[in-house]
């Protein structure tokens, strides 16, 4: 089960993150988690958030460069071992991860990390194959 | 102090002699212009049917001006004025601007500008027995070749080692006891600043002088330079249309640089009117090429601003000495001795669809070299949503910016609308620079 990120290009002007923020805020669009690409001299804000569509269209319209990205929000033990246990069904199986980052609140008992494979599809098919929980679009709009 | 001359016949002539030579070369000029389709048609417009039609040197100004752009409009051959069995050599601008400016030499067309170089390095007083490390690029681009012949008419050990790879430039000066350099003066100091990184110091090395052209630069440059390395900096002018280096240069003066004036009519002009000024005046640089015949060349507008000091100097030679040059009446930008035009980078970077429509041309110093970066607004609707995405753009148009048009830029992106509205071109580069 796929879920919408927004990629928002930020060149490297202050408080151009914090344009982004408030926008969302004021919008009242919650962030469930977020993480920054940085480069030498501009950044990519990845964030999964309660209304994406939403969300996109308003970045777009106050000329924000914005785009979306499907990953998957995957369940992992909170617990020593859980997420290089999840990490060796990838390994095992030759899921290429693409990167990764954390959810900001919980969803169970269990962490919740983003991931961007390169190949969702598959990724999928073998997270369903290992019984491994991944969280849907409206569990996300729910959170 | 003892003055070194290579022609002081010449050097020294007096001003009648000057002008008399100067009339008597324009003629013969002016016989191989009616040669080439492009003058026998300027010349004829401006009711010149022949070199007869020039009895003095006033009538000079009869002529029109030939611009760069005539000389693009006439590429390949339009202004040569021989058949190619005569020509022994090409030079040529780049072409990155689209069509390139190509200047063809005879025989004597080479050994009158090898001549002239000589004197150059003479009057500056240099010798046969000066190892030169000719640090500029050999090739199609004048400064080079246009050195290494006249050096070699001297007598000098010549070094052709080209321009870059600063570590081998150190370790070769020191190997070879190098006393002489011809270098840009960014470069030089930047050699200076790479010094300790070879673990090379200023006192193994045996250079006493150095020839610094193809970029302007102020006197405190050449002052810091003398200071840091001590040597004594010397001033070249030149550019390729006019043969390239040799059209003028400091003695050991240096008080500006003196023009050959048996071999260029300079004028200074308004830029504005074309009005011919006054000496002291400054005003855009305006040259006759008195001796080549296989491209001839009258009245060329240089686009570059000086003056000519009225003033003799010191040294005894007649030839008026020209200013530095203090600027531009185009936009072309001088980054670390390569001319390059805003609307090169423009042509280049437009045609990158992930580049969005506005952009900026931003030049500063960073140690001692020219920095040139490029603020390119992205286009939104190729954004993918990856950073690698944009890294590999970056890549991209620094690639395509080092490979056509032979710079090393900066890549900044930025977000469409980021970038100040362009209103013409001045908005579109802003050079930080310290001010010539």
């Amino acid at each position: 089960m796929k879920i919408t990120q927004i990629s928002v290009f930020l060149e490297n002007r202050k408080g151009r993150l914090f344009d982004v923020c408030s926008l969302l805020g004021e919008n009242n669009i919650n962030i469930r988690a977020l993480t920054i690409a940085e480069t030498e001299s501009f950044g990519v804000l990845r964030i999964v958030v309660d209304k994406s569509n939403m969300a996109v269209k308003l970045l777009k319209d106050n000329g924000f460069v914005a785009n979306l990205t499907h990953v998957v929000a995957v369940e992992v033990g909170d617990n020593p071992g859980g997420l290089a246990s999840v990490l060796k069904v990838f390994a095992d199986n030759d899921v290429n991860i693409e990167y990764m980052y954390g959810f900001v609140e919980k969803f169970s008992d269990k962490a919740l990390l983003v991931f961007r494979f390169a190949d969702t599809d598959m990724a999928q098919q073998i997270l369903a194959k290992n019984e491994i929980k991944v969280v849907t679009e409206k569990e996300i709009e729910g959170l | 102090m003892d003055i070194p001359y290579w022609n002081k016949e010449i050097e020294t002539a007096d001003r009648a002699t000057i002008e008399k030579i100067q009339l008597e070369r324009l003629g013969n000029t002016l016989s191989s212009a009616f040669r080439s389709p492009f003058y026998k048609r300027l010349l004829g417009e401006a009711g010149i049917s022949s070199g007869d039609d020039i009895k003095s040197l006033d009538d000079l100004r009869r002529i029109p001006f030939t611009t760069k752009d005539d000389l693009r409009m006439s590429f390949p051959t339009g202004m040569m004025s021989v058949d190619m069995e005569q020509v022994v050599r090409i030079h040529s601008s780049s072409g990155t601007t689209g069509i390139p400016t190509v200047i063809y030499f005879s025989s004597q067309d080479v050994k009158n500008w090898t001549d002239l170089v000589a004197r150059c390095i003479v009057s500056t007083g240099a010798t046969s027995r000066d190892i030169f490390q000719n640090m500029m690029t050999y090739g199609l681009f004048t400064g080079g070749l246009g050195l290494h012949y006249g050096a070699e008419a001297v007598g000098m050990t010549i070094i052709p080692i080209g321009g870059g790879n600063t570590k081998r430039q150190i370790k070769v000066m020191k190997d070879f006891r190098t006393t002489v350099l011809h270098i840009t003066p960014s470069y030089l100091l930047h050699i200076h600043s790479k010094l300790g990184d070879v673990g090379i110091s200023r006192d193994e090395l045996a250079i006493k002088k150095a020839f610094v052209g193809a970029e302007p630069h102020s006197e405190n440059t050449r002052l810091k330079i003398q200071e840091l390395l001590n040597i004594d900096a010397y001033n070249s002018y030149g550019l390729s249309e006019l043969n390239g280096p040799g059209v003028a240069f400091e003695c050991v003066y240096k008080k500006d640089m003196h023009v050959w004036e048996d071999a260029y009519i300079v004028e200074i002009i308004d830029p504005e009117t074309g009005e011919v000024l006054e000496d002291g005046q400054e005003g855009e640089v305006v040259l006759t090429n008195l001796i080549r015949h296989a491209t001839p060349i009258l009245r060329y507008r240089t686009r570059d601003l000086a003056f000519l000091h009225p003033d003799k100097c010191e040294c005894g030679r007649t030839h008026r000495r020209l200013s530095r040059i203090l600027g531009r009446t185009d936009d072309m930008l001088i980054i670390n001795g390569v001319n390059v035009f805003p609307s090169q980078i423009e042509e280049k970077i437009m045609q990158i669809p992930e580049v969005g429509t506005n952009y900026q041309i931003y030049v500063d110093k960073k140690g001692s070299l020219d920095r040139l970066t490029v603020k390119v607004e992205i286009y939104p609707k190729l954004f993918l949503g990856e950073a690698s995405q944009l890294d590999a753009l970056k890549n991209k148009i620094k690639e395509e910016l080092r490979s056509s048009i032979v710079i090393n830029a900066v890549i900044e992106l930025h977000e469409p609308g980021a970038l100040p509205v362009s209103e013409g071109k001045a908005q579109r580069v802003v050079d930080q620079r310290s001010k010539l």
